[in-house]
């Protein structure tokens, strides 16, 4: 029943994908209230689904990769679905649904959906501290895809070649200020996360904690960098794109590591 | 009750004869005394049309006559320019003048705002009833659609519209931008003055001749800045048009470096239309620099025409729709004339209810 929910998610996930480059294909591109409604509905989906397994575990559901991936897809549909609207930025769900779409592929094509041998006992600090870090990896999801609208729109500024998308994208000083407001949001949630991991009381791989550091200083560079004015803006908007790859993969790692630890 | 429109535009005449037959203040009034019972006029800087609803037809000469301002006498020239459309071909030229279709540029949206004030005076003064307001809010519905559904509007037409629609996603707003224009040329004004109409208003103008730039900078309210202080203008200014008859390029990427550094964040929009060009086209590689030269805006701007162009047939396809419907509640056969059966009284009533 569970796993059904999250493949009519990611059906909703996929046509606001197909919307997306049907969009693309005919030359009419523009911000589409069925690509937010779509997105709104996934989440909707997911959110019956965590709160399904979050009941039969007794615990936040984020107990093994299937799991953190689905809260992950979950987390950027969530403040896509709170941004979207507030900050004039819905054409974002053109960009949002493929990344949440292939990240809920994902979670139900591998063969991650291992139960934990042991029940976990339940550790408020624990569920805090892995629940904040994944909601801070939405936002850097979707900082990551402001950054990747604000270089599509960039490089047509520079090389003149105008396309139908151009006329829909944002001007850049909306995406620059929303890519660094999300990358505010998801470093202090990060921090936050990353403070409360001291608190698991539970014995911790160095390697998880060396590697949840180093995302940690990543983003700071890049506030730092932005702060300081050191880098343009289009620089910033690679390395948005650029960190969170990287914390993607790390998170991966952090994963695995944690279940061969 | 038959309703026909009538009037010349930018095709069939002349500015020297539309200005002849603008309308005046005594038209509608005229019209009525005409026998028209609902009248409409529309002026705009490219059309003079009239549209009206009578029980029985009425010759155009009287029509033109009662457009004409200078009292003089139409001669068969002036009223050649005349076109005359009566009912569903009258339907069918204003959905598709509210649209654009008929307008100079094709697409252009400024138009529908003039057809709704139109009729908003129309309608305040008692010379639209019901087969006008009917008539009008269909062409408005119809032109609304053709705009979402097509991509007709899209796109700027001409270089002064393509540097504002750029400044307008570099910047966001324009408002307390800065500008600097480098030589006085007619595109440089134009593109000038369509930036100042989107609220840039820090306007400088330099000149190799130090009295033109004083002419354009008080036209647009703007100031003149000695030429020698261009370059340090540019550590300032948002946005840089340049068209001087230099014959070497004045602003090479040697003389920008300085500038930049200290402008992280503010990106600077270059506008180059002189030929040969003023600005060393590396300059563009720059971070935050943008440099369009005069090639490339018209190269926007052709596109944007040739999408419009495109878009023709999707947006005439949905104006004949609009056009088979009205007539379908008109009640107007397949040939355009109106049923006699039809009576005025309940098409007044049918109004109302879906009013209600």
């Amino acid at each position: 029943m569970d796993r059904q929910l999250l493949i009519f998610a990611a059906i909703c996930y996929l046509a606001a994908v197909i919307r997306t480059i049907v969009s693309f294909r005919a030359r009419i591109f523009r911000r589409s209230r069925f690509v937010f409604l779509t997105i709104a509905l996934g989440f909707l989906l997911q959110t019956a689904f965590l709160f399904l397994r979050g009941h039969a575990l007794g615990s936040c559901p984020i107990t093994n990769l299937f799991e953190v991936l689905v809260f992950l897809a979950w987390s950027i549909a969530l403040i896509y679905v709170l941004i979207g609207t507030t900050y004039r930025l819905s054409l974002m769900g053109a960009f949002t649904a493929p990344l949440v779409f292939l990240l809920q592929v994902a979670a139900l094509l591998a063969p991650i959906d291992i139960p934990r041998a042991s029940p976990i006992a339940p550790n408020p600090w624990l569920e805090f501290h892995a629940s904040i870090s994944i909601v801070a990896y939405g936002a850097f999801a979707l900082a990551c895809v402001a950054g990747a609208m604000y270089l599509v729109q960039e490089r047509q500024l520079k090389t003149h070649q105008l396309h139908s998308i151009f006329y829909h994208l944002p001007p850049l000083p909306n995406l620059f200020s929303a890519m660094t407001r999300l990358l505010w949001f998801g470093f202090i949630l990060y921090s936050a996360g990353l403070i409360s991991g001291f608190f698991v009381n539970e014995p911790l791989p160095w390697t998880k904690i060396v590697l949840a550091i180093a995302i940690w200083i990543l983003y700071g560079a890049i506030l730092q960098g932005r702060y300081l004015r050191w880098m343009a803006p289009r620089r910033i908007a690679t390395l948005c794109v650029i960190a969170f790859a990287v914390a993607l993969s790390l998170l991966w790692s952090i994963e695995f590591v944690g279940h061969r630890a | 009750m038959n309703f026909f429109c009538f009037g010349l535009n930018h095709r069939t005449a002349p500015i020297a004869a539309r200005e002849r037959f603008v309308g005046h203040t005594r038209s509608k009034a005229l019209l009525r005394d005409l026998g028209c019972r609902e009248v409409l006029l529309l002026t705009t800087c490219n059309r003079v049309e009239i549209y009206a609803a009578a029980d029985a037809s009425i010759a155009s000469e009287e029509i033109a006559q009662s457009l004409r301002i200078d009292g003089g006498t139409s001669t068969k020239n002036d009223l050649e320019a005349f076109y005359r459309k009566e009912n569903a071909e009258c339907a069918r030229h204003l959905f598709r003048v509210a649209a654009g279709l008929d307008s100079m540029v094709v697409g252009e949206t400024e138009i529908l705002g003039q057809a709704k004030r139109a009729y908003a005076e129309a309608h305040a003064s008692g010379n639209a009833g019901p087969l006008l307001h009917r008539l009008c809010q269909r062409a408005f519905r119809a032109a609304k659609q053709v705009r979402s559904k097509t991509q007709i509007t899209r796109g700027p037409v001409s270089v002064g519209s393509v540097a504002v629609d750029l400044a307008e996603k570099i910047f966001g707003d324009l408002r307390g931008r800065k500008v600097l224009v480098l030589g006085a040329g007619e595109t440089s004004e134009k593109t000038l003055r369509a930036l100042a109409s989107r609220g840039v208003s820090d306007l400088r103008v330099s000149n190799r001749t130090p009295a033109r730039a004083e002419e354009l900078a008080s036209e647009l309210e703007g100031i003149a800045v000695p030429f020698a202080t261009w370059l340090e203008q540019c550590r300032e200014i948002d946005i840089l048009i340049s068209s001087t008859a230099a014959e070497t390029h004045l602003l090479t990427p040697r003389l920008l470096v300085p500038i930049l550094r200290d402008r992280t964040d503010r990106p600077l929009f270059i506008i180059d239309i002189a030929v040969p060009r003023d600005v060393a086209p590396e300059v563009n590689d720059f971070d935050g620099v943008y440099l369009y030269d005069i090639d490339s805006l018209r190269e926007i701007a052709s596109e944007s025409r040739e999408l419009r162009r495109q878009q023709l047939a999707a947006a005439e396809a949905i104006i004949e729709e609009h056009v088979a419907d009205f007539q379908k509640h008109l009640g107007l056969s397949q040939s355009g004339t109106r049923s006699t059966k039809e009576c005025p009284a309940r098409v007044s009533g049918e109004l109302r209810t879906s009013e209600l």
